[in-house]
């Protein structure tokens, strides 16, 4: 267990309630909640800002220099770090189930089945996938949106007359991810499984083994390596080779008795931010196994860990539980 | 961790009157607050509530079985609600009118998720005294609802008569005697009839042991205007029916789990809902377990008491059930 411990430059945040999502808008950190407020921290001050009032931020991603939220009010808002918000869309009487965001401002969004997609210049495109969105994730390059859902994934493009192309796959698929090189395109799934294409030529990848559904996933700076959630470790496949993870045995590290519900790879080194559901976090380096304590809940309780983001620089780490509990590590 | 949300599962075939039944609960005076999962929006006007709006979507597992089905946008729907949690105390689902209930009840058991977040309490059913006699010959997913229900609202019973009432109480005795019964107009019931039940709760099975088990008994003391007591009219229905066992002592655990475990396996699809409390040789402890399809949870409960009988009953409730297979089974496990 981690000896060495970062636990004093931690400086803690009562959230108050359900850490949806956090980002930092340049310095701002900045934390999405579940009863549809948004927590910054200018200067070191707390300030709450109510974006979607007697609603819940059920989603929430950082697109260039704004947050952009989703809530159950059916309304997808966008605020920058001085606190002025702008609506994006709205649709009455549905929920936002999923988010996207791209550093190029672009902004995507799936309620039920419909998803739309806004670029940077503001033009909004839809597209109706076969079945209800649960994730979303633009690729790296080009725009292209990829789209979970039952039975697969789809890669839409919205600017382009080019068809979208269908990943299929039997089961539910809920979160997407795209690999920082384009390669490849990978999926969690309700039965306890990631799933994997290689975009090229939809090579099937299956990566499975898990006790519970895999509900965070991150990549390394390096784009070789995906970090998951759903064991009592972090599980981490090797997407270095053209055939991705297949027929090589994963990595794990932070391996406790807890399960791991959120990891979050640094952005520059070999590191991953590991939080689990009894609140610990951990960092583990991928190299050696080595960990550092970030956090230990005074008390044993289930209070997992449901957001950990990077600033760009690594230099400072957010978190968050589904409790409310929130933080900043500023690393020495 | 905090207690488990309480979700109760409405169903009913089209025009019975869930609608009614949804806005007397949303309705009475008791301080509660619900999220309420519907399928259309509209008939609900009450402001305090939350309503989502649902499709539907039905997943199926992996494993290739007709029957091992959830509903997707549930799993998705009660992610959202934890999200507002402390913000409402129990979740009410209605179901469409033709939906079956099964991978809504399945949901609360197969994924790990809800299952930690929230706990099914019941299955209530909502008939139409006056049409139901006809949908259950015309409508397999009216026999299903009756047949999965904990509590049956057995509404607008002041539009038949007698003759009509009994008989049509009959139709559900022998579908699913299992289920606790009220005569409604308007779906008059006081909230506890169908809020707070506990009907997949082992613990609370056993709490409510003198209902648990003991079919209820239609035809007692029904007397008709002129006072002559009706005979019960012994309705055997051809698809659904329910089969009652018991073992006046002890089973062996190492023989019926395995057996209770390969029956559903293999017979899953044809079972609608299971249950029992089996005594096992040598355990002071009572076995409880209830199951729906190929699903099933079991656990030791309380101490059997001194001077109770150690019995062990099960009920299967199902389609087309293999009786003589059942019987010959569960009868081999006696220890
Ligand atoms: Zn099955």
């Amino acid at each position: 267990m981690a000896e060495n411990s970062l636990a004093a430059n931690v400086k803690p945040i009562a959230a108050g309630a359900h850490v949806t999502a956090a980002a930092f808008l340049g310095d701002v950190p900045l934390f999405a909640l579940g009863d549809g407020t948004a927590l910054l921290l200018d200067a070191g001050n707390e300030k709450r800002i109510v974006l979607h009032p007697d609603a819940a931020i059920l989603v929430a991603a950082r697109a260039d220099k704004r947050l952009i939220t989703g809530g159950d009010d059916g309304r997808i808002l966008a605020m920058n770090a001085g606190g002025s918000v702008e609506e994006i869309f709205h649709t009455d009487g549905a929920w936002i189930d999923a988010l996207a965001g791209r550093d190029d401002g672009s902004i995507a969004w799936s309620s039920g089945r419909e998803v739309g997609a806004r670029d940077p210049q503001g033009a909004i495109k839809h597209f109706s996938a076969p079945s209800s969105v649960r994730g979303l994730a633009y690729t790296p390059k080009g725009y292209r949106l990829a789209v979970a859902h039952y039975n697969g994934a789809t890669l839409w493009f919205p600017n382009a007359a080019a068809p979208p192309e269908v990943f299929a796959w039997k089961g539910a698929h809920l979160d997407v991810t795209v690999s920082p090189d384009g390669r490849f395109l990978v999926t969690s799934m309700q039965e306890n499984a990631l799933h994997g294409w290689r975009i090229a030529d939809q090579q099937d990848m299956r990566m499975s083994g898990y006790p519970a559904k895999t509900r965070s996933f991150s990549w390394s700076g390096d784009g070789h390596w995906l970090a998951t959630s759903g064991a009592e470790a972090c599980i981490v496949w090797s997407f270095k080779d053209k055939d991705g993870p297949m027929k090589k045995a994963p990595r794990e590290c932070g391996a406790r008795r807890a399960r791991v519900s959120r990891v979050a790879f640094h952005p520059k080194a070999l590191v991953i931010a590991v939080g689990y559901e009894d609140g610990w976090i951990l960092l583990c380096r991928l190299t050696d196994g080595a960990e550092i304590l970030v956090r230990k809940p005074q008390s044993e309780a289930h209070d997992p860990v449901s957001t950990l983001v990077w600033a760009d620089d690594g230099r400072r780490l957010l978190f968050g539980t589904v409790e409310g509990n929130a933080g900043v590590l500023a690393m020495p | 961790m905090a207690e488990k949300i309480p979700v109760t599962v409405l169903t009913g075939y089209l025009g019975a009157g869930k609608t009614t039944l949804l806005n007397r609960i949303l309705s009475e005076p008791h301080g509660k607050k619900f999220a309420v999962i519907v399928n259309e929006f509209g008939e609900i006007g009450i402001d305090n509530d939350l309503v989502v709006g649902a499709d539907e979507e039905i997943f199926e597992m992996n494993n290739g079985c007709i029957c091992c089905t959830v509903r997707g946008d549930l799993i998705r729907i009660i992610e959202g609600l934890m999200k507002r949690k402390g913000k409402f105390d129990a979740i009410i689902v209605e179901t469409t009118g033709l939906a079956d209930p099964a991978p809504v009840a399945q949901t609360f058991f197969v994924d790990a998720d809800v299952a930690a977040a929230v706990r099914l309490d019941a299955v209530v059913t909502v008939a139409d005294a006056k049409w139901l006699s006809q949908c259950l010959k015309d409508a397999p997913e009216a026999k299903n609802q009756i047949a999965f229900a904990d509590v049956i609202l057995l509404n607008k019973t002041d539009l038949v008569g007698s003759e009509e009432l009994h008989e049509v109480k009959a139709r559900i005795g022998a579908i699913n005697p299992y289920a606790k019964l009220h005569e409604t107009i308007n779906c008059g019931v006081p909230l506890d009839a169908v809020l707070g039940r506990g009907a997949f709760n082992l613990d609370r099975i056993l709490e409510i042991e003198p209902e648990f088990l003991e079919a209820e008994e239609y035809e007692h003391d029904h007397h008709d205007h002129d006072g002559h007591k009706h005979g019960l009219k012994h309705f055997h229905d051809e698809e659904v029916q329910s089969i009652a066992l018991t073992i006046d002592g002890d089973v062996d655990s190492q023989k019926f789990l395995p057996w209770l475990n390969q029956y559903v396996q293999t017979e899953g699809p044809s079972i609608l809902r299971a249950k029992g409390i089996v005594a096992f040789k040598n355990e002071p402890k009572r076995f409880a377990f209830q199951g729906v399809h190929m699903i099933l949870e079991g656990d030791l409960q309380r101490d059997w008491k001194p001077g109770e009988p150690r019995r062990s009953r099960i009920v299967f409730i199902g389609r087309k059930l293999k009786e003589g297979d059942i019987r010959r089974g569960f009868l081999a496990c006696a220890a």
